[in-house]
């Protein structure tokens, strides 16, 4: 005789568990920890450079790069002053808790007041997958195109900022900024937006402002 | 795709429900997955058949239950699904919504024998 035996758990709740252990250790540091996704080439890399350059001397950052392979991104933000940790995948779309948790392992972070991660270049599966950050920041690229967040709404829904980035190209692409914004708007109300060229260095100023805000918050409260 | 994680995650929750139940074999699981969760079916059954092997929930037939996406507008507070490129509230043209379903991915029960 077969029996139903009820369960209801979230199928990644391991990963879950994992993730607030995460938490817990960035918390215990008093570390802010930045989430950063994107689609591949969006300017995550970019951005994190941007943001080292912006920090120099004033902020202690570690990085932890997510990719299939190569540690290109880790050495990117390792010569632009960062404490670099690379993960390699090794095939899968995302970085999960565990992961990150041997990354953190590695890094003092008793030494350092901000840590960054960079997701798998993937608009689909990071989203599904809790890390243990603070705050989840989207990086969308005007290329990339307006509909974005309609296609991909598990991932533009889930997020605290969005950082628009490549506004340098908006004379040469078709893009409607009022369409892209509305889709976002919708799923996330109130979500942190920013309009920025890490080619240009246009808008880079109010997103520093904004994430040193955050580290100070978190540092002193 | 991350099917092949999910998938170990999913027959390691059901073989310790069924393990506290002291089943001796697992024949069904009950799995409700929300239109925007990135899971893909196929995926899923493709490697459930293989990691499922020399377990005791080899065999065991997956039913997947797909849950609509419908949103609460934040204005107005109608629940509606959203159309294509359509996000906005069909009632009030409200652009402010919570997901209500549509998100899920959970493991909800199990078939099991003693
Ligand atoms: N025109 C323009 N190009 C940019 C901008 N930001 C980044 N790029 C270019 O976009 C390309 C990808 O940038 P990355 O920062 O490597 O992107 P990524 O998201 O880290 O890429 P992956 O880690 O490979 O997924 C590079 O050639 C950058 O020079 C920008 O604001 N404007
Ligand atoms: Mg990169
Ligand atoms: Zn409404």
């Amino acid at each position: 005789m077969p029996l139903r035996i009820p369960v209801v758990e979230k199928i990644l709740s391991a990963n879950d568990r994992l993730a607030v252990e995460n938490q817990a250790r960035f918390d215990t540091a008093r570390v802010l920890a930045l989430n950063i996704m994107a689609s591949p080439g969006a300017g995550k890399t970019s951005l994190v450079e941007q943001t080292l350059k912006g920090f120099s001397g004033r902020l202690r950052i570690g990085m932890i790069n997510g990719d299939i392979a190569t540690s290109f991104d880790a050495d990117r933000a390792q010569a632009a002053g960062a404490t670099a940790i690379q993960i390699n995948t090794g095939g899968d779309c995302h970085l999960d808790a565990a992961m990150v948790q041997s990354a953190i392992s590695q890094l003092d972070l008793g030494a350092l007041d901000l840590v960054i991660i960079e997701n798998v270049g993937n608009l689909v599966c990071p989203a599904d997958f809790k890390l243990g950050t603070h705050k989840s920041v989207l990086v969308a690229s005007i290329p990339e195109g307006d509909d974005k967040p309609y296609k991909y709404p598990g991932m533009y829904r889930g997020v605290d900022v969005v950082v628009i980035n490549k506004i340098d190209l908006l004379p040469y692409v078709p893009f409607r900024m009022d369409f892209f914004k509305k889709g976002i708007e919708v799923l996330n109300p109130g979500v942190v937006q920013f309009e920025i060229s890490c080619r240009t260095g246009v808008g880079l100023s109010s997103w520093l402002a904004w994430l040193d805000r955050q580290v100070q918050e978190f540092k002193h409260n | 795709m991350h099917e092949l994680a999910v998938t170990e995650s999913l027959l390691e929750i059901a073989i310790r429900h069924a393990r506290e139940k002291n089943a001796s074999r697992i024949t069904g699981l009950y799995l409700v997955i929300g239109k925007w969760s990135s899971i893909v079916d196929d995926s899923v059954q493709f490697y459930w058949d293989i990691i499922s092997d020399g377990t005791i929930a080899k065999g065991a037939t997956l039913h997947f239950q797909r849950v609509p996406v419908v949103l609460t507008c934040q204005d107005c507070g109608k629940e509606y699904e959203p159309v294509g490129e359509e996000f906005a509230c069909p009632q009030c043209g409200g652009t402010h919504a919570k997901i209500k379903t549509g998100d899920e991915f959970n493991l909800e029960a199990i078939d099991v024998e003693e």
